[in-house]
């Protein structure tokens, strides 16, 4: 995790910043940064080491003082070396609310660490986040990609147990809900005619 | 209560898949390019009489801000700009939409964009909402390889390019010129207004800002009629709304019904009661994290409108209704909403960037009872010192919780103090 001494995109990553710069108007290129950043951060290991920014503004024509303004001003970026696994917990009223005291509690015993902390192998980070805009399905967690749902205690740390034995466990609600329905099953949407399209998505 | 004839969202569960076929299967992108014949003053005339006002909070009237826009083209590009930002706490309904029907927000830019005459529309969505993002993007990519984006959009005429934006974790890019300056690659502070975004908005261009639900809602609204969608709710208050309940309740969920259902009606018929009855009731926050606590004794009987709410010193916000039961430390809640205003301010103005630590601290402080009775109004000082204050309504929002608390539960914080000061003596 120490800094390296250079930054550039790998071929895969170079044609996606192409794709995203193409998004925007002609001389607006500064829009694709947040996007750029995004990916030279998982390109980079979940961090963002100052050659990344400094190769960023180079190729969006900023000043690198403004990419770095930027880089620290969003809450998904880091500046420094965190674990390769990001394990982020909602602890906004609507989470605190629904017991996100337990999930905390569930992520410091089984990882070991505290807020704001990243494990000794290298492998976890771990903090707190606001409001993750799934409050009808709290407390959650946002894993990497993906939000664990609807979680207590126990559920957390049977997440948190499979990912430490390298596992990826299916994410969403984890007491099986399907997306935010009523717990105790529909109370609309319960006349209209379903075509038949194949069934439930992934994304629920 | 709404017949599932009625609700706009038929898939909101994601019964279904998001996808195009069964998009269309649903109603989606049916007569599109009827619609866009008809011309722009038809869509804003059929917007203005649905009575359709902003559903990201602040319950503008959709129509007229469509309104404002340049009526004759410069022949220079104008943008529509979605706020799929959602991060108000207790707000989860523009997920749902994006996660399970994006194509009523993909064909919701396009009409949305032809009614104001816009070349792009960029939908700005949070950094947080991945895996949204990966399915909202691949309704975008369906769209255009069937035809219904880009040039001569649906067989229109019309050209209209749509592009997906993702932001990076900031809150205060739900305003919507941090929107528009995070969108242009700078950091999220939001900008002076006039001049208002319809005059100059993103890259200086005439913009328009809207929030995933009202976009969404729009071609149902034309298809079924104006008069259909102006039929539900009250006057000025018309339309159907996704509310989205969390916290002390039996069956938290995310809905659609009629706009002005009773807040109880609401959360005994959806959301499985009150943890522990109606009568374990404290009190609620009805719309979104910003807008005031209500005690048990107003949400008996006030109804989820714009109106109601506001004339009870609350409002409507974006329906995120969060539910707390009598076990609830109430002034621990509105603290840690205090902490999120505090983490969420850009720190541009001074009032907002001191003041809500002020407010988190005090808070902290006072909800351990230590300090004197004077010091509540000293607090109510603060938030009056911020409200009013600052270039966005960020540093309103911060102070409407904590001036909610301290109408409705000053007893509570007067009973920690005086017992506080009891075990000193």
């Amino acid at each position: 995790m120490s800094a390296p001494a250079g930054f550039e995109f790998t071929a895969e990553n170079r044609a996606k910043v192409d794709a995203i710069i193409a998004k925007y108007p002609a001389g607006r290129q500064a829009s694709a940064v947040l996007p750029l950043l995004t990916l030279a951060q998982a390109q980079a290991g979940g961090w963002l080491p100052q050659p990344a920014l400094d190769h960023i503004a180079d190729l969006l024509g900023m000043p690198s003082i403004r990419v770095y303004e930027v880089a620290s001003f969003y809450d998904m970026f880091n500046t420094k070396p965190v674990g390769r696994i990001q394990v982020r917990i909602c602890t906004t009223t609507p989470c605190w609310l629904c017991g996100s005291d337990e999930v905390v509690r569930a992520c410091k015993e089984t990882l070991g660490i505290g807020i704001g902390e990243s494990t000794p192998d290298g492998r976890f980070f771990l903090r707190e986040f606001e409001c993750l805009g799934a409050c009808a399905n709290a407390p959650i967690l946002w894993v990497d990609d993906d939000f664990y749902e609807d979680l207590d205690y126990a559920k957390t740390k049977a997440v948190l147990n499979a990912l430490l034995k390298g596992e990826r466990p299916k994410p969403g609600s984890q007491t099986g809900r399907q997306g935010s329905m009523p717990a105790g099953g529909r109370t609309t949407l319960k006349t209209i005619e379903q075509p038949d399209a194949g069934g439930p998505t992934d994304a629920g | 209560m709404l017949a599932d004839q009625d609700r706009i969202f038929t898939n909101l569960y994601g019964d279904q898949p998001f996808g195009l076929d069964a998009a269309r299967k649903r109603g989606d992108w049916d007569g599109t390019k009827e619609l866009i014949l008809k011309g722009r003053d038809w869509i804003v005339d059929q917007i203005k009489q649905s009575g359709l006002r902003g559903r990201g909070g602040a319950g503008f009237p959709t129509g007229l801000k469509w309104s404002f826009m340049p009526k004759q083209s410069d022949g220079g590009p104008v943008y529509l700009v979605v706020n799929a930002d959602e991060s108000e706490p207790g707000t989860c309904k523009d997920r749902e939409i994006m996660r399970h029907d994006p194509h009523k927000l993909v064909e919701g830019c396009l009409l949305a964009g032809v009614s104001m005459g816009c070349t792009a529309g960029y939908i700005y969505i949070r950094g947080e909402f991945i895996r949204e993002a990966e399915t909202l993007e691949a309704a975008i990519a369906e769209a255009y390889d069937a035809g219904l984006l880009g040039k001569n959009a649906c067989g229109s005429g019309y050209d209209f390019e749509l592009y997906l934006h993702r932001g990076a974790g900031a809150y205060i890019c739900g305003e919507e010129t941090a929107l528009l300056e995070s969108l242009e690659g700078k950091k999220g502070q939001p900008r002076l207004k006039p001049p208002f975004p319809a005059a100059v908005g993103l890259y200086g261009r005439p913009s328009t800002v809207n929030n995933v639900e009202t976009i969404a809602v729009a071609p149902t609204i034309l298809r079924r009629g104006a008069t259909w969608f102006a039929g539900f709710g009250r006057p000025k208050n018309e339309g159907t709304k996704i509310y989205c309940i969390s916290g002390h309740v039996n069956q938290p969920c995310t809905v659609e019904d009629a706009m002005g259902i009773p807040l109880k009606e609401l959360i005994e018929r959806h959301a499985g009661g009150v943890r522990g009855g109606w009568d374990n009731l404290l009190g609620i926050i009805p719309g979104g994290a910003s807008v005031p606590v209500l005690p048990r004794s107003i949400c008996d009987d006030v109804l989820m409108d714009f109106d109601a709410l506001r004339d009870v010193q609350s409002g409507l916000g974006t329906a995120g209704v969060i539910v707390m039961d009598k076990s609830t430390d109430i002034v621990a809640a509105i603290a840690r909403l205090s902490k999120f205003y505090m983490h969420e301010s850009c720190g541009q103005c001074t009032p907002c960037r001191e003041g809500t630590g002020w407010l988190y601290r005090m808070l902290t402080r006072l909800g351990r009872g230590e300090g004197e009775l004077s010091e509540l109004d000293l607090l109510q000082d603060v938030t009056k010192e911020i409200e009013g204050h600052t270039i966005c309504a960020l540093g309103d929002a911060a102070a409407w919780p904590v001036q909610g608390l301290l109408r409705h539960f000053r007893p509570e914080l007067e009973r920690r103090i005086k017992a506080f000061q009891q075990r000193a003596a």
